[in-house]
């Protein structure tokens, strides 16, 4: 290599420049992400707090008026934003949950000894490289309310017709459906990532013991996995919170539904925006958003430290 | 992956039945797109569905072309992901061995607060970021989409992981003997060693810009749009046409399910070694 080429170079010479870009370099590697981070990044965030206080329109996106703290009240006094913050609810629970168990239970069978483990596992992970509005286009086909293929398979099994875009649970569960399908096999990854991580004398010696199969599952494998289902808990609640594209596409207005009946924070914030051009408006709901997901990142530290403490 | 190691146990009928629904279920919406994309509108509102290609498939994708111009948003895409690949790339690496290989006065700051602001979904500051796009008068032009995503602290948290792990201080000492510069040394030692990880972050970065759907959707419009943008139009009734809507689709997919077809196993391979580490 060509590097060595300088080594013969008296030390006295060399040692001060070293010094100089030893001392200077590391700022140098760093400054091209920290000066568009900064741009990019940190500034917008911490600028919509700023903007949430003015009144700023899409038209005259350059102009900002003074306004206090009344696009919080505002907010606090619309139905509609609660009734996002109850959708953001119950979409987040109903596609987490079902989800993360469903990842949970596929990782075990992937850990197991398979032929054809890759194709697995790769099939399972095509759905993650599929993009949020292809995915729900093709789904918003499948729950179609007259011709779409669930209600016909449900009609061929004898039971009604649902109406998956009116009623309101059953809109909530086809939104639900999609962030499932997309999100469950690299969830899945991600578990039996930590599982294979887990000592394998640990089930020997379980075996030895006659645990079955369940029992080794439940004392060994999730007692194992703790760390990793923290991380997924996390990172699916932060996704839950600003979900935005399936209900946005779903039926394609910003509404989310005739009646709001899906309509998410993320959505809501949209509306504001760009259907209702109050900008300002929509910054209220984003650091409201920002709020939320510091609340909900303590919550979840908090039991995953309590359950560590009652576990010794 | 080097962490495969003799699972304790063989799977039985019931885990190949279990996991063979469950890649049916994984996969089918995928055939169901080509099924309904190579149809006519009437056969998509029979009263019994269709559950088989037919023969309308090149006719759909050239409506698909014509009427909302998937070919001009599938270029704007390559372009897109093309140049952020680039930037994440290039800027995490650089970041990412000063962090996992130098000593320097507020290393320990800086690197936390790249890590602290991981978590936080970049949609919050979508808003002083669009005012941002219409003073510099960006609206609707590429370069409002590739700015803001030219790096990433992901991809510097990603990088320094790999880096901490796959390069030996000794080999960096050897350069700083040697009297190589600091730009020297990252030439020439550390990319070729951080080149695997780098692959892998690539395949990430150009398939996340890829898919990338609310920051394109607010800086952009049908006029010059990316994939995502064009499926948002197609979404909100822009073709009324159901299976050519479904052409559209299968044709804004297929890029990144190439990729997927090709460098699937590598791409598993890294979102399972990347949990292991994050």
């Amino acid at each position: 290599m060509a590097v060595s080429t300088s080594a013969r170079l008296p030390a006295a010479a060399t040692v001060p420049r070293r010094r100089r870009t030893g001392r200077l370099a590391p700022y140098g590697f760093v400054a091209p992400f920290f000066t568009l981070f900064a741009a990019f990044g940190l500034f917008p965030l911490l600028y919509t707090a700023y903007v949430s206080l003015h009144r700023v329109e899409l038209q005259t996106a350059d102009r900002m008026d003074w306004l206090g703290l009344q696009n919080y009240t505002r907010l606090l006094e619309d139905p509609f934003f609660w009734n996002a913050l109850r959708n953001t609810f119950t979409i987040g629970v109903l596609s987490t949950v079902p989800q993360l168990l469903m990842a949970l239970g596929l990782a075990h069978l992937l850990n197991y000894r398979l032929r054809g483990r890759t194709f697995f596992r790769v099939a399972m992970l095509m759905p993650y490289a599929t993009s949020v509005a292809a995915a729900t286009l093709v789904f918003a086909q499948l729950f179609g309310r007259d011709y779409g293929l669930i209600n016909w398979l449900l009609g061929s099994a004898g039971l009604g017709p649902v109406d998956w875009q009116a009623s309101t649970w059953a809109s909530q569960l086809g939104v639900s459906a999609i962030v499932t399908w997309r999100w469950t096999g690299y969830n899945a990854l991600i578990y039996l990532a930590g599982m294979q991580a887990v000592p394998g004398e640990l089930y020997e010696s379980a075996a030895v013991d006659g645990a079955s199969r369940w029992q080794q599952f439940r004392h060994i494998t999730v007692p194992g996995l703790r760390p990793t289902i923290v991380f997924t808990v996390v990172v699916s609640t932060i996704g839950a919170t600003q979900l935005f594209g399936e209900p946005l596409l779903y039926e394609g207005n910003a509404g989310g539904g005739i009646s709001h009946q899906y309509q998410t924070l993320g959505l809501y914030l949209y509306e504001q925006g760009w259907s209702f051009f109050h900008l300002g408006r929509a910054a209220a709901v984003a650091w409201v958003m920002f709020l939320l997901i510091v609340v909900l990142a303590l919550v979840n530290a908090a039991v995953a430290a309590r359950r560590n403490r009652t576990d010794r | 992956m080097k962490l495969a190691r003799r699972s304790p146990l063989r799977g039985g009928p019931l885990a190949y039945a279990v996991l063979a629904v469950a890649t049916l279920l994984a996969v089918f919406p995928f055939y169901w797109t080509l099924v309904a994309a190579s149809r006519s509108n009437a056969e998509l509102s029979a009263p019994t569905p269709a559950l088989t290609p037919g023969p309308n498939l090149f006719h759909n994708i050239g409506e698909a072309l014509a009427q909302a111009d998937i070919g001009g948003a599938l270029f704007n895409s390559l372009v897109v992901s093309s140049a952020v690949t680039a930037g994440v790339v290039l800027s995490s690496t650089l970041a990412g061995f000063a962090f996992a290989k130098l000593r320097f006065r507020g290393r320990g700051l800086l690197l936390a607060l790249t890590v602290g602001t991981m978590m936080i979904p970049p949609q919050l500051g979508v808003i002083p970021l669009f005012m941002v796009i219409v003073r510099l008068d960006l609206q609707n032009k590429l370069p409002a989409v590739i700015l803001p995503s030219l790096v990433s602290a992901f991809g510097v948290f990603f990088m320094r992981q790999f880096l901490l792990q796959a390069l030996p201080d000794e080999l960096i000492e050897a350069g700083r003997m040697d009297g190589a510069s600091a730009l020297r040394i990252f030439v020439s030692i550390v990319l070729p060693v951080a080149r695997p990880g780098m692959a892998v972050l690539a395949m990430l970065t150009f398939m996340a810009t890829w898919n990338d759907f609310f920051w394109p959707i607010v800086a952009l419009s049908s006029q010059n749009p990316t994939v995502q943008v064009a499926l948002k139009s197609l979404g909100q009734g822009y073709v009324p046409d159901q299976s050519i809507v479904m052409a559209g689709t299968l044709l804004g997919t297929l890029p990144v399910l190439v990729v997927f077809a090709l460098l699937g196993r590598q791409i598993v391979g890294g979102i399972m070694q990347g949990a292991v580490k994050g």
